[in-house]
């Protein structure tokens, strides 16, 4: 693969054992500027390992690789300079306040004494921290701190975007808050290099995903591809007695029956509608259900669809 | 700008971020710098009735007593408050290596050398620091150096090269630490050297082996000099055994460091 106008990031047999085991078998990608790129797989499939690649932290055993336009090999200051990289780890100075975490970085981008002080207040209005800039971050929060990290990434204005599983352990509405910066931040033109374990987190930013299992890139596509290729979600109805159960199972033609746990699955996209229908013939058949479930399609899902095996099975990996 | 200038912007950017960070945290410092200012007084007014009474009067500059004492063992208090000042290079250079910030500076287009000299010049000014206010205890309390200014400017020099190498060393034990906990307890060590030096009692006084091991090991010509040139007695060939144990062990562990520092990744 050859560097082309408009790719930002380019990598083409990327490789990367760490002793006996193999991390990254072969990658190719391609991330097109100004898009958002989802790299999705679970624990110890090789994700961050390629995050590292990619932002010259450790060097690949083979392949080749070009961000920004940049030789990874020969130019990795080239690369430094178009760069912004928030990892897993939370890389804030916790001895100093928000607003001097930023001052440092304004600092080290020699963005110059005025520019700087801008640059870091803007930052810290956009990110909500004006409040609590004066204080020592080892006082913050969670995802204040997770704000704060991709602040300072951005402090340098960088043209490509790594994230590490920028939502990891984070609540619900942090995690809004940081898909609505990431969401801002493309709109900007910047691109963006995300890892996730989540399906839903992939499909609600990235432009295009790519299903990374066992240092393999098993899947690529745009969201809607990729979910094509998923068995669609299902409703679990968990019965009393086994007599119920085959009942039901008459009733429901499509339903998979599991004898043991006394419980149907059924197929079912989860509408309101199509769940209505759903208890409607399950009233007409006068079946008495004990509990119901909705299952949506997550990662577990796209692996089997795609993997034919679980998720779980990387974590061997690590 | 060159990548020189860039150089010394960034290592001025890093050491303004390390003195930041010990205004924050000023526990660490003083309790490092209270180390050797408890065994000073401990010295002086617990031991030092009985343990001058051993002492020549040209070892204790002229002195007699707890006075005679206090004049002996104030080079190696302030050698011991280098060493003590030093284990806070290693912490901090071990807070960094192993949390996340490192991999952040490390992705960043600035000059790779500017982490490691932003700790290192910090580190020159914590110690310089902690020397001047042991040494204000130590003259408060009734030292009295006999030294003119040309002895004040080497004695300086001698303990400044001293202390730039032992910095080097911590930075080293800080890099190849795993963890924080073990940056804080490798250096200890050299908290101990003093006791096992001519810093407290002459090493003619101590039985073989130890007086062997305490008269070679690097403190003792180092105090001796430092003690030569503020007090009087007599320098003999320490001064070069200073200088060159402390550009050994400089040359050494700086080299060290960059191994470690190129070569070793937090994760």
């Amino acid at each position: 693969m050859n560097y082309a106008c408009g790719v930002a990031i380019v990598a083409s047999g990327v490789s990367k054992s760490f002793g006996e085991t193999m991390v990254l078998d072969s990658v190719d990608l391609a991330v097109a500027e100004g898009t958002t790129f989802g790299l999705l797989g679970p624990n110890g499939a090789g994700k961050t390992t390629m995050v590292r690649i990619l932002s010259t932290l450790i060097a690949a055993d083979s392949g080749q690789v070009r961000v920004a336009g940049c030789d990874l090999a020969t130019d990795p200051n080239g690369v430094r300079s178009a760069i912004g990289v928030t990892g897993q780890f939370s890389a804030v100075d916790d001895l100093l306040t928000g607003e001097q975490n930023l001052r440092l970085m304004a600092d080290l981008n020699h963005l110059g004494r005025t520019a700087g002080r801008g640059r870091v207040a803007q930052l810290l209005a956009a990110f909500e921290l004006s409040e609590a800039a004066g204080k020592a971050v080892s006082t913050y929060s969670g995802g204040m701190r997770r704000r704060l990290d991709l602040a300072m990434t951005l402090v340098g204005s960088p043209r490509v975007i790594f994230l590490d599983e920028p939502t990891a352990g984070l609540d619900p509405r942090g995690r809004h808050t940081m898909w609505d910066a990431i969401r801002e931040l493309n709109a900007d033109g910047v691109t963006i290099f995300l890892t996730t374990q989540y399906l839903e987190e992939a499909d609600q930013l990235a432009d295009r995903i790519a299903v990374l299992d066992r240092g393999r890139i098993v899947a690529e596509g745009a969201p809607a591809d990729l979910k094509r290729r998923i068995p669609g979600g299902h409703i679990r109805l968990q019965f009393a007695a086994p007599d119920a159960l085959h009942a039901a199972g008459r009733a429901l033609d499509t339903a998979v029956r599991d004898e043991d746990n006394l419980f149907l699955q059924v197929p079912n996209d989860g509408s309101v509608a199509a769940l209505r229908r759903l208890l409607d013939r399950l009233d007409d058949a006068g079946i008495e259900t004990a509990q119901l479930s909705i299952h949506t399609p997550d990662l577990d899902d796209v692996f089997f669809a795609v993997t034919g095996h679980p998720a779980a099975d990387n974590a061997a990996v690590q | 700008m060159s990548a020189l200038t860039y150089t010394v912007t960034d290592s001025a950017t890093m050491l303004r971020r390390n003195l930041r960070r010990l205004l924050h945290y000023p526990s660490m410092t003083l309790l490092l710098v209270g180390m050797p200012i408890v065994f000073l007084l401990l010295f002086v007014y617990v031991f030092g009735g009985q343990l001058s009474a051993g002492l020549g009067r040209e070892l204790a500059g002229g002195h007699a007593g707890r006075a005679g004492y206090l004049n002996y063992i104030t080079p190696g208090i302030l050698l011991m408050t280098v060493a003590a000042a030093v284990q806070g290079t290693a912490i901090v250079v071990a807070m960094d290596m192993t949390g996340g910030i490192i991999d952040r500076f490390r992705t960043m287009a600035i000059a790779r050398a500017s982490v490691l000299t932003g700790h290192v010049l910090a580190s020159v000014i914590q110690a310089v620091a902690s020397i001047a206010i042991v040494l204000g205890v130590a003259i408060a309390l009734g030292f009295r150096p006999t030294a003119d200014p040309a002895d004040w400017v080497a004695a300086i020099g001698v303990l400044l090269l001293f202390t730039l190498a032992l910095i080097w060393l911590a930075t080293a034990l800080g890099l190849a630490a795993k963890s924080v906990e073990t940056a804080s307890n490798t250096p200890m060590i050299l908290t101990l050297l003093p006791f096992l030096s001519s810093g407290f009692v002459p090493t003619a006084t101590m039985p073989a082996g130890l007086r062997q091991f305490a008269t070679y090991q690097p403190f003792t010509p180092v105090i001796e000099t430092v003690r030569a040139l503020l007090t009087g007695t007599p320098i003999g060939a320490n001064a070069i055994a200073a200088i060159a144990w402390s550009v050994g062990i400089a040359l050494a562990s700086y080299l060290w460091a960059r191994h470690l520092y190129n070569h070793r990744h937090a994760r």
